[in-house]
């Protein structure tokens, strides 16, 4: 299989009709339509559909090992394969905790096993053992087993002083550190963000401040240690502010946000649709707009899901008692067009904003479309509707907010290494041509 | 009227005809309460479900009197005697209790939102009888109609709700019906006791309880959950008492017939004194009587409304 060679024609790549040839795995030439020919070469026509390298979502939980019935790998990769991603970072609040080789060992060999043609699963790695925040996890040998990040993320880290070492520690073993940016006692026990409608319904909320004051902290401990350091799941004006400043400073640090925060906000728990309870909460109408104007202008560096799948009997249940999270893979880059579409953004800017900036910040390989380039691409048709049914969705965790609800464009087929991992019309997943 | 709603899960579902019918069907209902032969056939073969998972007793005590009154028969569910205790899930508890088909159930739950979890998954009438923090429509509605028992009109009136508004389901249900009836409403309570958006709400806030009471022509007083303290809202009850109980030296600059209020049960002696309590302004008790006659309305529309053929 390792002399696949095909040619994609009529694909439109940065706003202009491109043919695309592939050969080894890899991008042979990008030019404009017509002027490539081949001949023995299988030609699949692109005419009206979207190219885009294949996609990086730096943060995922694929529930595995331990909470399988949630998700497990198999079904959290078929969900990035139709969803565009061809890598998934996974975080390390499995069961057990990705806190040492054996585990991260395992994630690879069960990513690999079902689906040796990719997509991949890049491990995250636990900051601290069992994400206690009392002990440093071995960085060094987590490295060594294949994570390409640290994160203590599901959970606060209370001890400054720890989180400080944890920084200094994983920069020799060049993993960045993922800080998921919480107080671990202002607003405990909140369900939703602080404001209006937390008043209304009678939900404790989570004040903005208890995500910004540990953004502060971070930027603080960047600058000083003169470390890099990356912000999950950044939800608000507070946080964009204070990112943007240590931005112009120079401090190293870099930021991601998700779709939810940049398509709904708190308005959507009204009714108490445990569906929209995810963490950091849905915020105001205007933390949204400063979390646009902030992937637009790049304070935001990258889009991810935080993908939490979830069984539906566990989401079953008062807003209260429900657990936080999101599905994301099957519907992310439907929401990415969404906004696209509304003019929140640039279709130009989601190659960098959901794989290129990702791969530079966690070092990991990606496809700029260039020959030479890793013939990882997807094909995405911005006319096909579609509506999002717990059927059609190939993760475990039929949880989101827009079930049942009706998303414009699809990925119709997703390349790895010049391989075919997914296709719409054959409906089926790996089918190497 | 025709009633057309299948449920009550918070005052904003209602306008202001609707609950003004409330309030003439309950007058009638408190007239039968003062017969001799206080029963009524007009709910005979209805069941109703009162569910109960969290504690109550004049909340349960006064639905089940309501139902019994129009001959219903009501069932008693309660957390101890119920699975919820053996961790069944609430949708499982409600389905249970479906597939036994009541024309209603009403339910105290501790979580905001339970009555409309219910609501989205049941054919029959869910009554809200208080869930978490966020909705006691009955309770509004039976303070509403025994203020109508003593005001002409709600017109140019002003209630001061005083004490732990932040965690108050009465709280939130007085205030939307209140302001719907045209009162003027005050909020008092120490910022920590106030809901984060307080501000954004119809109502003037004061912290100082004499300020608050000045020219008022009621007091609602709320009851004090003495976790508050242990959760660090508060630096200690015997503080709360003197600043923020309601006693008579706060009500100088009320109007001269100011009525006290409270939806029980009380701390007497902490936010209400127990002077203010059994005064002659208050009218505690008459709002146990209006809720009998209120929950009698109550149960009355919601079982027999007209229903929309599909």
């Amino acid at each position: 299989m390792a002399h696949v060679e095909s040619l994609i024609r009529n694909v439109s790549w940065q706003g202009r009709d491109c043919d695309l040839l592939i050969g080894q795995g890899r991008i042979c030439d990008v030019a404009e339509a017509g002027t490539i020919s081949a001949e023995g070469v299988e030609i699949v026509d692109g005419q009206g559909l979207l190219l885009l390298p294949s996609l990086i979502d730096a943060h995922v939980h694929l529930r595995e090992p331990g909470q399988e019935y949630k998700e497990d790998i198999a079904s959290g990769l078929s969900a990035a394969a139709a969803g565009g991603f061809g890598q998934v970072m996974a975080m390390a609040n499995t069961r057990p905790v990705n806190d040492c080789a054996a585990v991260t060992r395992y994630i690879l060999q069960q990513g690999h096993a079902a689906f040796p043609q990719g997509p991949w699963v890049r491990p995250v790695g636990a900051l601290t053992v069992g994400l206690s925040g009392k002990e440093l996890a071995p960085a060094g040998e987590l490295a060594l087993a294949g994570c390409v990040a640290l994160s203590n993320d599901g959970l606060p880290m209370e001890n400054t002083e720890l989180f400080r070492r944890a920084m200094e520690y994983a920069a020799d073993f060049g993993l960045k550190v993922i800080d998921h940016c919480e107080d671990p006692l202002l607003g405990r026990g909140g369900v939703m963000n602080e404001g209006e409608v937390s008043s209304r319904l009678g939900l404790k909320g989570i004040p903005t401040v208890s995500e910004a004051m540990q953004v502060a902290r971070d930027i603080l401990l960047a600058s000083y240690l003169q470390l890099p350091v990356h912000l999950a799941h950044i939800s608000c004006r507070q946080s964009v502010e204070l990112i943007a400043r240590a931005k112009e400073q120079g401090i190293p640090v870099t930021a991601e946000t998700c779709p939810h925060y940049l398509m709904w906000d708190e308005s959507r728990v009204h009714g108490y649709d445990t569906n929209v309870r995810v963490n950091p909460p849905l915020r105001t109408r205007d933390d949204v707009l400063a979390m646009r104007q902030a992937v637009r202008q790049g304070v935001i560096d990258i889009l991810v899901t935080d993908h939490a799948p979830h069984a539906a009997h566990e989401k079953e249940v008062t807003f209260a008692e429900a657990p936080n999270g999101i599905s994301g893979l099957d519907t992310a880059l439907s929401l990415t067009f969404e906004l696209v579409r509304g003019g929140e953004l640039d279709w130009a800017d989601i190659p960098r904003l959901w794989c290129w900036k990702s791969a530079e910040i966690f070092a990991l390989s990606s496809n700029a479309l260039r020959p030479g380039d890793p013939a990882d691409f997807v094909l995405f048709d911005p006319d096909q509707a579609w509506v999002v049914t717990p059927e059609v969705m190939l993760s475990k965790g039929k949880n989101t907010p827009c079930l049942d609800k009706e998303v414009p464009g699809r990925v119709m087929a997703h390349f790895l290494g010049g391989r075919r991992v997914f296709s719409r019309q054959a409906g089926t997943l790996g089918s190497a041509f | 009227m025709n009633w057309r709603h299948k449920d009550l899960l918070e005052i904003s579902q209602l306008s202001r005809d609707e609950v003004e019918h409330v309030f003439e069907t309950a007058a009638r209902f408190a007239e039968v309460n003062q017969r001799p032969i206080k029963k009524v056939p007009i709910l005979k073969g209805k069941s109703v479900v009162l569910f109960f998972a969290e504690a109550s007793t004049r909340t349960k005590t006064s639905f089940d009197m309501a139902g019994k009154r129009l001959s219903a028969d009501t069932f008693s569910l309660t957390k101890s005697g119920s699975s919820l205790q053996k961790g069944e899930s609430l949708k499982d508890t409600a389905l249970t209790l479906q597939a036994m088909h009541p024309d209603a159930i009403v339910i105290r739950h501790w979580d905001s939102g339970a009555a409309a979890f219910l609501a989205q998954r049941l054919e029959c009438s869910i009554i809200n009888a208080g869930d978490g923090w966020h909705a006691h429509p009955t309770q509004a509605l039976l303070d509403g109609f025994t203020l109508s028992r003593v005001w002409d009109s709600f017109a140019g009136k002003t209630v001061c709700i005083l004490g732990d508004i932040a965690h108050s389901r009465v709280a939130r249900s007085d205030v939307q019906l209140l302001t719907m009836l045209g009162v003027r409403v005050r909020l008092c309570a120490p910022r920590t006791l106030l809901p984060a958006a307080a501000s954004t709400w119809p109502v003037e806030i004061f912290s100082d309880v004499a300020k608050a009471c000045a020219g008022v022509d009621a007091v609602i007083c709320l009851r004090l959950q003495l976790e508050r303290q242990q959760a660090g809202l508060l630096p200690d009850l015997r503080e709360y008492a003197s600043t923020y109980g309601l006693s008579p030296r706060h009500l100088a600059d009320a109007s001269p017939d100011v009525k006290i209020m409270h939806p029980g049960p009380m701390n007497r002696g902490l936010e209400i004194s127990s002077e203010l309590a059994d005064c002659g302004a208050s009218l505690i008790l008459d709002q146990v009587s209006s809720g009998v006659a209120v929950r009698m309305t109550l149960l009355h529309l919601y079982l027999t409304r007209a229903r929309v053929s599909a």
